[in-house]
């Protein structure tokens, strides 16, 4: 048995001595079961026990639970010790409870209780530990418990260090749990914020975690930090490792504050103040010349706490995205990294070298390592690394250098680990697409790839190719060539038969006069296949064998022959029987014009955005490297179209609506000031003629407005990202100063929308308007609408204004259209009844066919003619796009002009989704 | 809800978990089965492989000191590297307490590695990294007999 140290407690190590000398599971259950009769039977009478034994009991128990068995009872035992005056019995009672009772309820009160004394003890070492419980498992209600004591104790002067640390982060802990319920009061956020000066190293590294979150928050807030911030950094990145003592890791000053701070900064745009800004840029200059040093010690602590500082730099730098020499040095620095000799530092240097390549600035730097990159790919023993190889040549690849990186990503394929695969068929395809200057080159590629790894080319890859086809006639006769000879191969993928099959039934005919390739080849050829292939195949070879029909007349006969054939005409397969029994009937009867028409070439199809890159992000949500090859591309992004007129003005507004469109009483805009000053204005008449959900069908609206301010705003949304931009205009003939605005996200909105918006200016002049810009993304289906608040001082009064800020789940629908029959297929599919909602409701306008096709093509969706065989009836679809999955939505709106009533149907394929489209449509038709 | 850290276990090359701290709120149910995944797959690593891996959301650190494996799970885009060496630093203030620790020491003085957790890190967040400091504070715990 080792030595004990401190309290040591005999019974405790006897016990785990004899469960590791147990030889046999069971051995060690029967063990166990005896220790927990005995604890039960110690407790019930528990008079005898002292604060020592039962201390000791709840430590065995939860040793025992550590092993991973459940324990059903000391949970009471467990909290007396809490209000013992023995700090190592009141310190296992807390250690039990933050592991043991997570969301245990019934006795919450009472811990709550046994906390707030704690928290309120003369000594500090009471205080610590209920606070380190709190920054644990602090929830709900502790953070309303709770919610005066811990922000005063970090901000006391007269607070041990040590506390300060742990209160610091406790109420990180709660703001994090329950944001709303925390209320942090604004005299506060200045005391807080200087947290970062503080002398202890300690404090300001706890503090700056507290502060990144509240950043998040509220950014206008607490911006004073970037000063600090930036002052702190420079201090520590400027002096020389002594000047720290024991902050000083391995040679490196206080490494985690750094990283901590670097961090921090990322929260907001490069600063304006241009000391500031130098100063910072002095900062990462310094950062990127240390690690040109040679190294202080040849421990590997030393280079990771010094890299670890200088990634963070560098991420900073990404996030910056403004200063080139900095971007190009650090690109340069991670250069030399991908030939380092540790796994871990070419690791990383490939996955930041992927942000790199997105910007602007660096992009061409980054290319000048393909060679390394490809190398790595080549010899890397970890496949995670080699992973991340594909990933920065995915992302450097552009016009110039595509051939090469699809060639060795090609080779690379032959040989990749099979958990990769899918996903480089995907990059190399796309990749082939974007760049193909000639597409017979792209041809080529794909059917390659098709070729090396059949089994990993998705349904969408293979579609893709047959789609490129059919829309470039000039292609078509190269693609039949060259898929006739893929098919010659002795051993030929599914998928290769399936697109040659399909190219040769379109286009046969181009190559039908070499003759190598005659008709009856080319039919002799395909039909060598069809024995080998799946049903789905076999049904598509049989169509190739009608479009035969139509283009080689003269073997008409021998395709007669296949379908007549017992193995198809009376197949097993529903589906081959009923192709081959029409088709056969479709040959007999039919003219020659007949059939040319019913069997016509393929119509080009409509260019949309390439599903390939829909399947590889929903393969990797988190692709970084898409922005990489957004700017070259022009095929696949939709121009951003921006009309001048769309953006609200404030001086035709004010005099069209003259403060009478916007209502504030309903209850997704509850807007009200809170300021007594406000109580003798009016408020706003509330509108009926225009919808009370701003913003919701169009993109742009007033969203508000009172005597003083207006505030509109317009939106773009790509995939699910909103551009948005807000103007602010004062009305009044005072000038507004110390203008803040802050949009925040609580509770469960807090992990659905992600919003960044940049600061705004303090002052806005009389009759001035400014404007804010910013993105809302969009991480998950959502509910709830953040709320804004604004606070300025007019004519030296305070103001704050707050109200729900209108971004609502429609804004992420991206337009889908489709036939009928897609239509009412998909719609099947959505049968589930979670997926549906349906609302019958009375019409509140006029019930015009053109308003409502208007208002649902507004919201978002398509709003398709020709689907239903009501004509009066509207139907459309849409994706709602979050960074993490899309969600299909289709909806049925069915006027009845007699009975003056609407019914709404949408489905959607995620839960609860078609619910509240539903209630944001409802009342607006 | 985003935390740094958002868990740490301790586990011996045989699969046995010795320690575990856990910063969000999970299930007994999921606990285990994400410990069980986890210490598969950091099992199964070879040498010479990176001490990264990306699992599900996560990215999980890893280190291996004698017969013990130190696995800490962090946000996608947090910092590798310092994780690495929070690690080690833990592992430092572990070695000072006990005295050259080994896995025993953990075994048997389990509540005493959660003690110099909560002094090192809390709620996920590094708190104090001074090696003295944290050591004062578990040392002054084992004075107090009040």
């Amino acid at each position: 048995m080792p030595t004990m140290r401190g309290d040591a407690m005999r019974g405790l190590a006897v016990f785990i001595s004899d469960i590791r000398n147990c030889k046999s599971r069971e051995a060690e259950l029967r063990r166990i079961n005896k220790e927990l009769t005995n604890i039960r039977q110690r407790f019930r009478a528990d008079k005898t026990l002292d604060g020592y034994q039962k201390k000791k009991y709840v430590c065995k128990l939860l040793f025992i639970f550590l092993l991973g068995h459940d324990i059903d009872f000391g949970y009471m035992e467990a909290v007396n010790l809490l209000s013992s005056n023995k700090y190592t019995e009141k310190q296992i009672g807390y250690l039990f409870i933050s592991v043991i009772m997570n969301s245990s309820t019934e006795m919450k009160q009472l811990i709550i209780q046994n906390i707030r004394n704690d928290l309120q003890s003369r000594n500090p070492i009471f205080v610590n530990l209920a606070l380190q419980c709190v920054a644990n498992i602090g929830d709900r209600e502790m953070a309303v418990a709770f919610t005066n004591d811990i922000p005063r104790l970090l901000i006391s002067g007269d607070t041990l260090d040590a506390v300060k640390q742990s209160a610091a982060l406790c109420l990180l802990r709660l703001h994090r749990t329950s944001p709303d319920s925390l209320q942090l009061n604004t005299e506060w956020t200045a005391r807080i914020i200087h947290l970062l000066n503080d002398q202890h190293l300690g404090v300001a590294t706890a503090a700056v975690s507290l502060i990144d979150a509240l950043v998040k928050r509220s950014p206008d807030e607490y911006k004073g930090c970037i000063n600090l911030a930036v002052s702190r950094l420079s201090r520590i990145v400027t002096s020389s490792y002594t000047d720290f003592q024991d902050y000083t890791y391995y040679f490196v000053p206080a490494p985690w504050l750094c990283v901590k701070l670097l961090r921090l900064l990322q929260n907001y745009p490069p600063p304006d103040d241009p000391s500031i800004r130098s100063r910072l840029n002095e900062c990462l200059d310094t950062i990127l010349n240390k690690a040109q040093e040679p190294l202080k010690s040849k421990k590997v602590q030393h280079s990771n706490a010094r890299n670890a500082v200088l990634f963070e730099a560098i991420n900073l730098i990404i996030h910056m995205d403004c200063e080139s020499s900095l971007l190009v040095r650090a690109c340069n620095q991670l250069g030399q990294f991908l030939q380092n000799r540790e796994t871990n530092l070419r690791y990383l240097a490939l996955e930041s070298m992927c942000l790199l390549a997105t910007s602007e600035f660096s992009h061409e730097a980054v290319k000048k390592h393909q060679e390394t990159v490809i190398n790595a790919l080549k010899s890397e023993r970890d496949v995670s690394v080699r992973q991340r190889a594909v990933d920065l040549l995915y992302a450097m690849c552009d016009r110039s250098n595509a051939q090469d990186i699809v060639q060795e990503m090609l080779t690379y394929l032959e040989t990749a680990d099979y958990t990769i695969r899918e996903e480089m068929v995907l990059k190399i395809a796309i990749l082939s697409e974007k760049y193909a200057v000639d597409y017979k080159w792209y041809l080529d590629i794909m059917l390659k790839l098709i070729r090396i790894a059949g089994d990993f080319v998705s349904e969408e890859v293979w579609y893709r190719v047959i789609q490129v086809v059919v829309n470039r006639n000039d292609v078509q006769s190269y693609a039949a060539k060259i898929a006739f000879e893929a098919l010659q191969a002795p051993a030929c993928h599914e998928n290769m038969v399936k697109v040659a099959g399909y190219i040769l039934g379109e286009y046969g005919n181009l190559i039908a006069l070499d003759p190598r390739s005659t008709p009856l080849i080319q039919f002799d050829l395909l039909h060598s296949k069809y024995h080998l292939c799946s049903p789905t195949t076999r049904c598509l070879i049989l169509s190739t064998y009608m479009k035969f029909v139509n283009l080689f007349p003269e073997i008409k006969h021998h395709i007669q022959d296949i379908l007549r054939h017992d193995s198809n005409y009376r197949s097993s397969d529903v589906e081959i029987q009923q192709r081959a029994t029409e088709y056969l009937k479709l040959s007999e009867v039919c003219s020659p014009t007949v059939l040319a028409t019913v069997l016509e070439i393929m119509p080009p199809y409509p260019e949309k955005q390439s599903p390939l890159l829909v399947r590889l992000k929903q393969k990797k949500p988190l692709m970084e490297a898409e922005g990489a090859v957004e700017p070259t591309s022009s095929a696949t992004t939709t121009p951003v179209t921006v009309y001048i007129d769309d953006v609200p003005k404030l001086a035709d507004t004010a005099q069209q609506q003259n403060g009478l469109l916007v209502s504030l009483d309903t209850p997704e805009s509850n807007g009200h000031y809170e300021d007594s000053t406000f109580s003798s204005m009016t408020k706003p008449a509330t509108s009926t003629v225009q919808s009370n959900k701003k913003f919701l069908l169009k993109n742009s609206d007033i969203i508000f407005e009172n005597e003083l301010i207006q505030i509109g705003i317009k939106g773009e949304t790509t995939k699910s990202s909103m551009q948005i931009e807000l103007y602010y205009g004062n009305k009044s003939n005072f000038n507004m100063t110390n203008f803040s605005s802050n949009i925040s996200c609580t509770g469960e909105l807090e992990s659905e929308l992600r919003m960044n918006m940049e600061p705004i200016k303090a002052t806005i002049d009389s009759r001035a308007q400014i404007k804010q810009s910013g993105t809302i993304d969009c991480l998950k289906d959502f509910r709830d609408l953040p709320k804004m608040s604004i606070t300025f001082y007019y004519n030296s009064m305070p103001q704050k204004i707050d109200f729900s800020f209108p971004v609502y789940l429609n804004k992420y629908i991206e337009k889908a259209a489709m036939d009928s029959n897609n239509f009412f297929l998909r719609w099947r599919n959505l049968e589930k009844p979670s997926q549906e909602f349906q609302k019958i409701f009375p019409a509140k306008f006029p019930m015009i066919y053109e308003d409502c096709h208007q208002k649902l093509e507004g919201f978002g969706w398509s709003s398709l003619t020709g689907i239903d065989v009501n004509s009066e009836n509207f139907c459309g679809a849409g994706i709602i796009h979050t960074t993490t999955q899309q969600i299909g939505c289709l909806y049925r709106l069915e006027p009845n002009k007699q009975a003056k009533m609407y019914r709404l149907t949408i489905r959607a394929s995620r839960d609860g989704v078609a619910k509240r489209l539903v209630e944001l449509l409802e009342d607006q038709f | 809800m985003v935390v740094i850290i958002q868990f740490i276990l301790l586990f011996s090359r045989q699969g046995k978990l010795r320690l575990q701290k856990w910063y969000t709120s999970q299930t007994e149910k999921s606990k285990k089965k994400i410990t069980r995944e986890l210490v598969a797959t950091v099992l199964a690593r070879k040498p010479k492989m990176s001490s990264f891996l990306e699992w599900k959301d996560l990215k999980v650190v890893y280190k291996r000191y004698a017969s013990l494996y130190f696995c800490c799970a962090i946000e996608q885009d947090d910092n590798e590297l310092l994780t690495l060496e929070t690690i080690h630093r833990y592992v430092e203030l572990l070695d000072k307490y006990f005295g050259s620790v080994c896995e025993l020491d953990i075994i048997f003085n389990f509540e005493k590695a959660y003690f110099i957790f909560d002094e090192f890190i809390l709620g996920g967040e590094i708190q104090e990294t001074s090696k003295k400091s944290v050591l004062k504070a578990i040392n002054d715990q084992d004075v107090i007999q009040e």
